[in-house]
């Protein structure tokens, strides 16, 4: 029996996340903390911490929720379409990493402090070359006696500044990627932060000078790192994807609820056509594209073998719509969608970080054309 | 969500895909029968149906007293599923099992039910539908075919336009006005007609295709039974109505799609641009990527349409959304043929350098005429944005 739907639980999950975001992180937070230096809202995060967001998907056993792909979907397909800023997706990323390949020690040390919100995390995989594959990773990662020398650089890393525990991807030889525990503070990281047009995520880029690492800091073997990253790239593309979903669902709600009110003419203009086929077309993009996401996540728990090719798809189309959703919202809205008063402008810069982040449509389009064989 | 078929379930996916590998004729594969005239073609597509209905594939959901085999709809996704993979030929009766049938055991009386159901199933009759005329595109409401209630009988005068499969047709339904004094909706009612009485006439319009595959029927002094009507007089619009809905997602169904799409996919992969396989060309993957994104989409959203069903889930809009992308993903999927064939992509017909025996610029004008049929894009996006998103309504003529 199909049953391609959310359980009761998860209803309510999707339910109390958007009560909880809408009361806790209005625009005005948004806003503010683009003035913060690291740009984590500490309060709403603490706050998310003490409902077990950060440890969602851990194990209860680790100190999580123990909950499922779908259900962390949910939360951030909420979390986009608050706009909400900080470190949460990469943090999650990196959580699970540690929970893949972690060994007892290293899960011991960070698990318990991720799951509390006591500290976060960023994956730094991006380089000078903008590559999504392992031919992209140069940063080289040398032996040394007592443990592993960093030298190179990351860009685009995904919550930085903010994130105290990095996850870097590294060559270790010719065709050999690993991946490195390495925390922010360690002597020789420097922190950079971007400037970009997103006012409600933090991108930085992060240099390591001949940073000396432990033996411990290699998360899983040494040259296996690619494997790993591959799947945290998915599930970032997934996580993008969801977010995106939550964005674009706001943005037509959005110029919905303005087309009712605003008056033109002697009459409002969501009763012109030209205005109400624009919404029509925004929600028969939006709407079904939720099935991706849920069929993606779903994959990620049930099927993980159609993961990658689902999050692919998942991650291309939703950048698209998103994309072409809040550009008809700000055009819906007129003078006042293009101002910096309007709140709309969070929603158009942050869709378009999303269409890039962890890969374009063009290039996710290309990943599932090579998964197709055509 | 649990998107896994029970032991039952895959045990039945497993008889019906060895059904249809032995009996899905080669050279009916992919065939589309409603969009032909051709009486050769007419014969074999209603033995393909008979086929599939004595086979117990058919209808599946529907009650057993009237031909179906009482099923729940996972059955019917199951059949519908088996039949992309072996690309067997459509059905020629789908009108009249897609949209007469569901609304005969909504709103038929016993009777009706009894008469119809059953050579719907067989293909021993073949529907049209009367809605359009000259005047009433649209503004479907609008309608002037004039029914007049004499006696027992309806006298029947007017004009129907579009009107597919009507040349071989054995029985309309039809939209008719029995009410000219009332309110534009309150005046309408469904009538089943026979098409043998006297006083039809069918004139055969050509197509963009060069196919005739739809016409105009008139209507002069045909007297119809008043045990014809279906619903209450005068309350045809409410009928029609369910109706629409069962023609929207006739239209928005992705089971075609599907199969249309792996044909295109084959195609890119035998024809050559540049010096290649045009599925190598890096902006042909784009395109053919977009393409299967768009229509797993749906695919994904049929399940998730089929579950709200199953939940008791009003529908809402979601007949109108399916209707609306999925026709224009159909126009989309040919148009990409079409730019995979290069020059070769204008031959048609019985040209011998035509591929694919030509069914893709049919394809791509015949899937333009689906965007306007069954309610135009324009018209979906009307219902979508007033009601269900509650934009205001546009002021309207009476």
């Amino acid at each position: 029996m199909i049953d391609f739907g959310l359980s009761e639980e998860q209803e309510a999950l999707q339910r109390a996340a958007r009560e909880f975001l809408a009361r806790e992180c209005p625009p005005a937070l948004v806003r503010e903390t683009a003035k913060a230096p690291d740009g984590v809202p500490r309060a709403l995060y603490a706050k998310m911490a003490e409902l077990g967001w950060m440890g969602l998907v851990v194990p209860e056993t680790d100190g999580g929720l123990g909950l499922s792909t779908l259900d962390l979907a949910l939360v951030l397909e909420e979390l986009g379409r608050a706009a909400a800023p900080g470190p949460f997706l990469p943090t999650q990323l990196v959580t699970h990493a540690l929970l893949r390949a972690g060994s007892a020690v290293q899960r011991k040390a960070w698990l318990p402090r991720l799951v509390t919100g006591e500290c976060f995390a960023a994956l730094a995989y991006l380089e000078e070359s903008d590559r999504h594959d392992p031919g992209g990773i140069t940063l080289a990662a040398r032996r040394a006696r007592d443990g592993w020398r960093l030298g190179g650089t990351k860009l685009f890393v995904m919550g930085v500044p903010g994130a105290e525990l990095l996850l870097v991807a590294a060559r270790t030889g010719r065709s050999a990627v690993s991946l490195f525990l390495v925390e922010a503070s360690a002597p020789g990281v420097r922190v950079r932060p971007a400037e970009t047009i997103d006012l409600t995520r933090r991108v930085g880029e992060v240099h390591f000078r001949d940073v000396a690492l432990e033996r411990t800091a290699l998360l899983g073997r040494e040259g296996a790192g690619w494997p790993l990253l591959a799947r945290l790239l998915d599930l970032g593309a997934l996580g993008i994807a969801a977010d995106s979903l939550g964005g674009a669902t706001r943005a037509l709600e959005m110029a919905v609820e303005y087309s009712k009110v605003r008056q033109q003419f002697g009459r409002p203009i969501g009763s012109f056509q030209a205005l109400k086929h624009m919404a029509a077309e925004m929600v028969s993009e939006v709407e079904p594209s939720r099935s991706l996401v849920w069929h993606a996540a779903y994959a990620f728990d049930r099927r993980p073998r159609e993961a990658a090719r689902a999050a692919a798809m998942a991650k291309a189309r939703l950048g698209d719509v998103y994309s072409r959703t809040v550009n008809r919202s700000v055009q819906m809205h007129g003078g006042i969608g293009f101002t910096w008063e309007h709140d709309l402008h969070l929603w158009f810069k942050r869709a378009r970080w999303n269409e890039v982040a962890f890969g374009d449509p063009a290039y996710q389009r290309e990943r599932l054309a090579a998964i197709d064989g055509y | 969500m649990d998107l896994t078929y029970t032991p039952d379930e895959l045990a039945f996916e497993r008889e019906v895909r060895t059904w249809l590998k032995r009996n899905v004729p080669r050279r009916q594969r992919d065939e589309r029968p409603v969009e032909f005239g051709d009486p050769r073609r007419i014969a074999e597509a209603k033995a393909w149906q008979r086929k599939v209905h004595a086979a117990g594939y058919l209808a599946l959901a529907w009650p057993r007293e009237y031909g179906g085999q009482g099923a729940d709809v996972m059955r019917q996704t199951i059949v519908n599923e088996e039949m992309v993979r072996a690309r067997a030929p459509g059905l020629i009766g789908l009108l009249g099992i897609s949209m007469v049938g569901p609304t005969l055991i909504q709103h038929g009386s016993e009777e009706q039910r009894r008469r119809h159901l059953p050579s719907i199933l067989t293909a021993a009759e073949i529907w049209c539908q009367g809605y359009s005329e000259p005047g009433s595109g649209s503004d479907l409401a609008s309608l002037r075919t004039r029914a007049e209630l004499r006696g027992d009988e309806f006298v029947v005068n007017g004009q129907k336009v579009w009107t597919s499969n009507a040349q071989y047709a054995d029985w309309m339904f039809c939209l008719v006005r029995t009410d000219p004094d009332a309110p534009k909706h309150a005046g309408i009612s469904y009538l089943l007609i026979d098409m043998k009485t006297p006083g039809i006439s069918v004139r055969p319009l050509v197509q963009m295709t060069g196919d005739a595959g739809f016409n105009e029927v008139f209507f002069e002094d045909v007297r119809v039974p008043r045990a014809n009507l279906v619903g209450l007089l005068n309350a045809g619009w409410q009928v029609a109505n369910a109706t629409l809905a069962h023609e929207r997602n006739m239209l928005g169904s992705t089971t075609r799609t599907q199969q249309t799409f792996q044909k295109l996919v084959r195609l890119a992969r035998t024809q050559r641009r540049n010096g290649g396989p045009a599925s190598k060309d890096p902006v042909v993957r784009q395109c053919l990527a977009d393409l299967a994104i768009r229509v797993e989409t749906m695919k994904l959203e049929a399940y998730r349409q089929l579950t709200d069903a199953l939940r008791k889930r009003p529908p809402g809009i979601s007949a109108s959304v399916n209707k609306l992308v999925t026709t224009e993903l159909n126009h989309d999927i040919a148009r990409a043929a079409l730019d995979v064939l290069g020059s070769y992509g204008p031959l048609h017909k019985r040209d011998p350098r035509v591929r694919d025996a030509g069914v893709w610029p049919t394809d791509f004008m015949y899937s333009l005429g689906l965007i306007i049929g069954g309610g135009t894009s324009q018209i979906q996006k009307n219902i979508i944005a007033e009601r269900g998103l509650g934009m205001p309504r546009e002021a309207r003529g009476r």
